[in-house]
């Protein structure tokens, strides 16, 4: 052995240690790969031997190579050994290679469970830290759903270094088992005020984390860490808990108001910048959140702003970026504000560090106002043409058209200005963002009337000199302009001044090199054009010109016929035919003007974007139903021959370039100099850049490339905008002038009036009047459309899952105790191979599948059942409020819960806000019913959309509880005890349109007097193996109007059996109901029983103590009763899928028997409804009258049913790993046919 | 959440890369590539905030990194973490590197990149932060170390000695990439 040993460390002091790999590749620089690769196989050699050592080591080395993109995920089994060594040292690189290269598909992952296990519970708290540091980095659903309950026992470890560790692991576990979340909480909660500083910094950390989710949830949390941030002194506590403010805020102003006066001591006497810097972000976001009634908040502004100027004039580059992002928040409520530092701003675009400038363009956006926006504009175009790099230039541009179009064209003026920086902004070169420009083009001419026919002319230019835009690259995103060019001058053409000359330009031969979608739509609008140029034709004499046109048409037209692009091709024939018809008719000189133009008539109206989602559904009309049978696989893959069409499309376009001889250029040139010499907007070019264009013959084939970017270029008959400003200032001092004019004039008029009304130095806003009467016609949207914007959450977000009200959680267990789904598993009490047992697969794919399984169908079902009792509820609460002295309670109670939460918030001393929270939990308060309405009492009833016969009636607190169960099935769907019965006969695969189920209730009377009924249910318990919840319903019965308070209950406990009591009481007290009865009201306590044994049923004796309280007088009663605790009871409705159950039966541990049922006349699914329902049990598999049923009790016996019936008999056999439990439930399901 | 803590030198050779969301290999090689393309290009004199790796996160997430000598750390963070605490938390980082390595240079991180391994595991676990107090960080990792070295006893004896051996004759450059030399104006978060 000894031998062994010495031999071992010799061969390892030759084994390559990852100190030699390093090195090694380092000095085989020329070949790493290969040499990484021999390095490899060693490692695979390593990994074979037996001594833990040396796999350690390749272990380690791996690791390296991971970090150099060699997948090492072969080995993951290897890692896995090195892991659960015994040794320290080895267990630390297992984990390492583990948390680098583990995940969620690591199939080796489940064969760690039980050592991770072993490891967290290891005696040595570092075997401990190193297997929660790995696990935190690979944690799957699996793992967390088996180790939840162990990390949480972590959360309370001695060590101050496992508690921190185990507190934010919880994080990573809520995130992949969210069924965690409501019993870890309270634990959570605890760790806040840990005495250790790391331990309190982590658990803020994991709260604020899952509040910046779903901030509403954690409201109530609000006073305990108003009082953390007035208390601590660690800057990373107060930074976390400062932020988590800032996400709870809007949801609450008033915590806001309280937050303000803290906040600013902070500010002020801070000496940490990135404390200042939360402290500000917060302060803004109060702000945000609170309207603006509050009067003294402009000083909070101001001091927010002048810090943030602070940070901005700094020289630290990082400051300066932080106080733009700052500032660019206030901006969205308090512009005014920012806008004084508007200096500051513009001098930060001049920045060099581009993220700087980014920051600042974003707080242009904000900044521009009517009078500004010309001026702010005009700059950033200055920094266009400086800027080096196209992304900022991009990036600029999308901002330019950002800024000018917010919010409806609000602060635009002078549309023509904005059309000519969009055509300025055409000469972009290399932009991505031609597509935006277009569809701002496109946007303006059709919504601001006015402006057409500037924008026509505009337009008719571009297209003439579209051979700039198309320029020397096909890829250039910037031709999309000719896009909407083209569609513009077609469909307003009747504000062209030369539509022919459009129409010529539209039909060049170079067009056909444009990409296909925008010659399609040349296509389309070229017969616009000649709508219209027909119509000018008309009642002119001579005819030549419309004969022309028609003939250009017909030779042109040609081109496009023979186009590769399908869309293209088939508009250019059918409009070829049309004119080639239009010319017949016109050698007959037939007016044809009317009818062409009548092709096009009608206005096009623009949609808002959203509108086709938001027409609402038709009633009755379910677009998930299909329309006609689905088809087979088979025949979906027969429609392959589409594909056929796709590829042709691919065949690249080859444009056919018809010789122009050269009359016609020096006709059409001739034509353009004309038309350039009248057009008011031409500005003189220089000479250089015209004379090339000129003088060129066939300029058109020549790709223009020789354009100096440093100087502005100027197109030959474009406008500069920069004309604009000078014209618009102009404007305004007229206008001011003509005011000026009228007020003086008016003032004249009442002189006696309050004299000096100071003259305002400059204008205001509203002033500014636009240049045209814009009329800005606002997109069209369906009829009754919805006016919701749904929120487009994404439905894959992890932190959906987390969306959890823990609020009543934290008040204690007697609340609103966790169901039973809700408890955390616990391995303890299952037998020893639960691992592998099939039932564990079977939850596992439960909680997997079930989810998809579900129907959209189901889920609208229920939303509908969900409004209903919405309604229901409200209507109840109206019949309180004229009820009875008490009626005001449940109103009371039922307060939106976030405003109770604020309460709180507002109450800064500790017992004053568990006061006003629990107002805001309406347990005890019964709600007296005014009419006895059989309504449904618990979701299973709801379920089985039948009235309910029992008479106890609704509660408040109940209904939430239905809600919240609902929304929990609506996530999970899981079967549990509560709600899952209906469903559990569904697990099977068909559910037939079957006559509905009678009405059922597992509430059996416990005991009655003439002043009280008590019914009783009991569950089992799946978190703790030993416990049972009793729930008790009690009625008043008595007629008279008399009070029943001070009810105590109490049991005689058994050795098997007890009663928990409060914490401090004695085995014998009795435990006091927190409600009282009013007459004719109902109530339900529930009571938690220990119990050690469940394989027999049992009998409990037990009392009931209360008073009587009439109008005169108060009795002392008594009430004995019984509880029983069938063997039922302890079972727990489990699903099952059918592979899983026959693994289970023939795995031969369990034994069998069974019963007979005679004469049961009730149908088969009832039959299974009933022993799904009373029993506890779930359907696995159902084939005609046969079915086979599982279900588990508390303790994790596993019981399987196989149901059979033949002519009223009923034979039930039975199989189950501990006989006389099984004994007993069969004789309980005998007993439950017996009855009926 | 932090997603990613990514350490490459000058050249974009990655020293250190610990994702707390998983990426295959090729990706994550993709998105050191991306961030050392991003990172490298910046001077040192403007600020260390990046948006934008499209590679990981989305506009949520931020680069936050910070330059030494020939070394770029750099963290990947959303917007719950605080922009200036993250530069700290670096500067934490590092400060305790400084300590257990003494005079910690670009080599200690080549040739011991499981011990920064264990020191980070120690300030940031699962993407969150664990500790920021230099002195708790350092006195659970030379535990740590200490236990290791007990555990080596008889077995690892000899091969220390080899590796000792080995290193005698290091033609290495010399270590003279000393961070300490480099103060770095730090806006700091004074008492932890």
């Amino acid at each position: 052995m000894a031998l062994k040993m010495v031999k071992g460390s010799i061969d390892r002091m030759f084994d390559k240690n990852l100190q030699d790999l390093v090195r090694g590749i380092r000095n085989h620089k020329e070949d790493e790969a290969k040499y990484i690769s021999t390095c490899i196989d060693e490692i695979k050699q390593e990994l074979k031997q037996d001594n833990i050592a040396v796999k350690a080591n390749a272990v380690c080395k791996l690791t390296y190579l991971q970090m150099l993109g060699y997948d090492v995920s072969w080995a993951a089994f290897n890692i896995v050994e090195v892991m659960s060594s015994s040794k320290f040292t080895y267990k630390r690189i297992g984990y390492l290679a583990a948390s680098q290269c583990f995940h969620e598909g690591t199939d080796v992952i489940m064969l760690t469970t039980n050592q991770i296990r072993k490891d967290l519970s290891s005696p040595n708290q570092y075997d401990t830290g190193v297997a929660l540091t790995g696990l935190s980095c690979f944690v799957t659903p699996d793992l967390a759903r088996d180790l939840a309950n162990d990390i949480m026992t972590l959360m309370s470890h001695t060590k101050p270094f496992i508690r921190k560790k185990a507190v934010l692991i919880m994080y990573k576990v809520f995130l992949k088992y969210p069924e965690s979340l409501r019993p870890a909480f309270p634990r959570l909660k605890e760790k806040l005020e840990d005495p250790d500083p790391g331990v309190q910094s982590a658990a803020v950390n994991v709260i604020c984390e899952l509040a910046r989710r779903n901030p509403k949830n954690y409201l109530s949390l609000a006073p305990l860490f108003f009082k953390l941030m007035t208390s601590s002194t660690n800057n990373w506590v107060l930074i976390k808990i400062i932020k988590l403010f800032g996400a709870l805020t809007p949801l609450e102003p008033r915590l806001g108001k309280k937050l303000i006066e803290p906040l600013t001591n902070l500010i002020h006497s801070t000496s940490a910048m990135s404390l200042l810097y939360e402290c500000v972000n917060t302060v803004i976001a109060v702000l945000i959140s609170l309207s603006s009634g509050m009067p003294n908040h402009s000083a909070s502004i101001q001091l927010c702003v002048q810090k943030l100027r602070i940070l901005i004039e700094d020289s630290d580059q990082n400051l300066k970026y932080l106080g733009l992002l700052a500032m660019s928040k206030i901006l969205k409520t308090h512009p005014k504000s920012v806008q004084s530092h508007k200096d500051l701003i513009l001098q930060c675009l001049d920045d060099k560090d581009e993220s700087i400038r980014l920051r600042a363009l974003d707080l242009l956006y904000g900044m521009v106002s009517k009078k500004n926006l010309m001026e702010i504009v005009k700059k950033l175009m200055l920094h266009m043409d400086k800027a080096e790099g196209t992304t900022y230039r991009d990036e600029l541009l999308t901002k330019i058209i950002d800024i000018c179009s917010q919010s409806n064209y609000q602060y635009i003026t002078n549309f023509e200005w904005y059309i000519s920086i969009l055509v300025e902004l055409t000469r972009l070169e290399g932009t991505r963002h031609g597509h935006l420009i277009a569809s701002q083009m496109l946007d303006v001419a059709i919504r601001v009337k006015a402006i057409r026919g500037f924008a026509v002319a505009q337009m008719a230019m571009l297209l003439d000199n579209a051979h700039m835009l198309t320029g020397n690259t096909q890829r250039n995103g910037i031709c999309e302009v000719l896009y909407a060019a083209a569609w513009i001058c077609g469909e307003f053409s009747e504000h062209l001044k030369d539509p022919l000359q459009t129409l010529e330009a539209m039909l060049r031969p170079k067009v056909a090199t444009l990409p296909g979608h925008i010659q399609a739509v040349y296509v389309q609008n070229v017969a616009k054009l000649f709508a219209t140029v027909l119509r000018g034709q008309e009642g002119v004499p001579d005819r030549q010109v419309a004969q022309e046109t028609s003939q250009l048409l017909i030779d042109r037209l040609p081109l496009f016929v023979q186009s590769a692009n399908l869309e293209v091709q088939e508009r250019a024939s059918c409009i070829l035919q049309l004119v080639k018809y239009v010319q017949k008719l016109q050698q007959k000189e037939v007016q044809v003007a009317e009818e062409v133009t009548a092709l096009f008539a009608g206005e096009l109206n623009p949609v808002a974007p959203k509108a086709q989602k938001k027409v609402p559904v038709p009633e009755g009309l379910d677009l998930d139903a299909w329309i006609n049978e689905p088809p087979s696989e088979s025949e979906s893959e027969d429609e392959k021959p589409k594909a056929v069409f796709a590829q042709e499309e691919q065949r690249p376009t080859r444009p056919r370039h018809p010789e122009v001889d050269e009359k016609e250029l020096a006709r059409r040139r001739e034509a353009r100099k004309q038309e350039q010499a009248n057009n008011p907007f031409y500005i003189k070019a220089s000479p250089s850049s015209q004379k090339v264009y000129a003088e060129t013959p066939g300029v058109e084939h020549i790709p223009v490339v020789q354009i100096d970017l440093s100087v502005p270029l100027k197109v030959p008959g474009m406008p500069m905008s920069d004309q604009y400003v000078k014209l618009e200032e102009e404007r305004r001092q007229r206008e001011k002038a003509e005011r000026k004019k009228k007020k003086e004039k008016k003032r004249r008029k009442d002189k006696c009036g309050r004299g000096h009304r100071a003259e305002s130095g400059g204008e205001s806003e509203e002033d500014i009047t636009p240049a045209h009467t814009v009329d800005i016609v606002t997109e069209e949207m369906p009829e009754n459309a919805l006016p919701s914007d749904e929120d487009d959450k994404d439905p894959s977000d992890p932190h959906k899952a987390l969306d959890i009200d823990l609020d009543n959680l934290v008040m204690g267990a007697t609340r609103r105790p966790l169901v039973d789904n809700e408890k955390l598993p616990v391995r303890a009490h299952r037998p020893p191979d639960a691992l592998k047992s099939p039932v564990e697969g079977g939850e596992g794919e439960g909680v997997a599948q079930e989810p998809k399984k579900k129907s959209k169908k189901d889920k609208k079902e229920k939303e509908k059942r969900k409004s209903k009792e919405r309604k229901k509820s409200k209507e109840e609460k109206k019949k309180n409020k004229h009820g009875q002295e008490r009626g005001e309670e449940p109103e009371a109670g039922s307060a939106e819960e976030p405003a109770a939460m604020a309460a709180a918030a507002e109450a800064t001393t500790p017992p004053a806000v568990t006061t006003a929270e629990e107002a805001a939990v309406p347990v005890p308060e019964v709600v007296p019913d005014a009419a006895p309405v059989s309504e449904p009492d618990e979701p299973k009833d709801a379920e089985l959309e039948e009235p309910k016969s029992s008479k106890h009636k609704k509660k408040k607190q109940k209904k939430e509880k239905e809600d919240r169960d609902k929304k929990k099935k609506k996530r999970h769907h899981r079967h549990h005890s509560d709600g899952g019965r209906a469903e559990s006969v569904r697990n099977g695969e068909e559910e037939e349109e079957e006559e509905p189920l009678p009405p059922m209730s597992n509430y059996c009377l416990l005991a009655e007097n003439p002043y009280i009924k008590m019914s009783y249910d009991i569950q089992g318990n799946l978190q703790d193996g030993s416990q049972v919840v009793v729930s008790v319903i009690f009625e008043n019965k008595s007629s008279s109007s008399s009070f029943l308070k001070c009810m105590e209950f109490n049991v005689l406990d058994s050795l098997n059996s007890k009663l928990q009591r409060p914490e401090g009481a004695s085995p014998h007290e009795a435990v006091t109901i927190p409600f009282q009865l009013p007459p004719g009201v109902s109530n339900e306590a529930r009571f938690v029983f220990s119990v050690q044994s469940i394989v027999m049923p049992q009998k409990l004796k037990g009392t009931l103590a209360f008073i009587v309280k009439s109008e005169d007088s108060s009795t002392h009663e008594k009430l004995d009763f019984k509880l029983h605790f069938t063997c039922t009871s302890y079972m727990i409705t489990t699903p099952c899928y059918s592979d899983a159950f026959a693994k289970l039966l023939e795995s031969g541990d369990l034994k069998a028997s069974s019963v007979r049922l005679e004469g049961v006349s009730m149908p088969f699914h009832h039959l299974l409804a009933r022993i799904c329902f009373h029993h506890h049990f779930s359907v696995v598999e159902r084939i005609d009258s046969c079915a086979s049923m599982y279900s588990r009790s508390i303790q994790g016996h596993h019981v399987c049913l196989l149901v059979k019936t033949v002519d009223q008999t009923v034979s039930i056999d039975a199989k189950c790993d501990e006989p006389s439990l099984l004994e007993n439930v069969l004789q309980e399901i005998k007993q439950t046919f017996a009855k009926c | 959440m932090i997603k990613a803590i990514l350490i490459f030198n000058n050249h974009g050779k990655p020293r250190l890369i610990r994702f707390y969301q998983y990426f295959a290999e090729d990706m994550q090689q993709q998105i050191i590539r991306e961030t050392f393309h991003l990172v490298s290009k910046r001077d040192d004199n403007v600020c260390n905030f990046l948006e934008g790796g499209s590679l990981i996160g989305g506009s949520d997430y931020k680069l936050i990194y910070r330059h030494y000598a020939t070394l770029y750390f750099v963290f990947c963070v959303d917007s719950s973490e605080s922009e200036l605490g993250i530069l700290d938390l670096i500067q934490v980082f590092v400060e305790t590197l400084d300590k257990c390595f003494e005079n910690v240079c670009e080599l200690d991180l080549i040739f011991h990149m499981d011990k920064v391994h264990y020191i980070l595991q120690e300030v940031v676990m699962g993407g969150m932060v664990l500790e920021t107090n230099m002195n708790e960080i350092v006195a659970q990792v030379d535990v740590q170390n200490r236990m290791e070295k007990s555990e080596g006893g008889l077995s690892a004896a000899p091969a220390r000695a080899v590796s000792a051996v080995k290193n005698m004759n290091l033609p290495e450059i010399p270590r003279n990439i000393n961070i300490g030399d480099i103060n770095i104006k730090v806006p700091s978060l004074s008492p932890f």
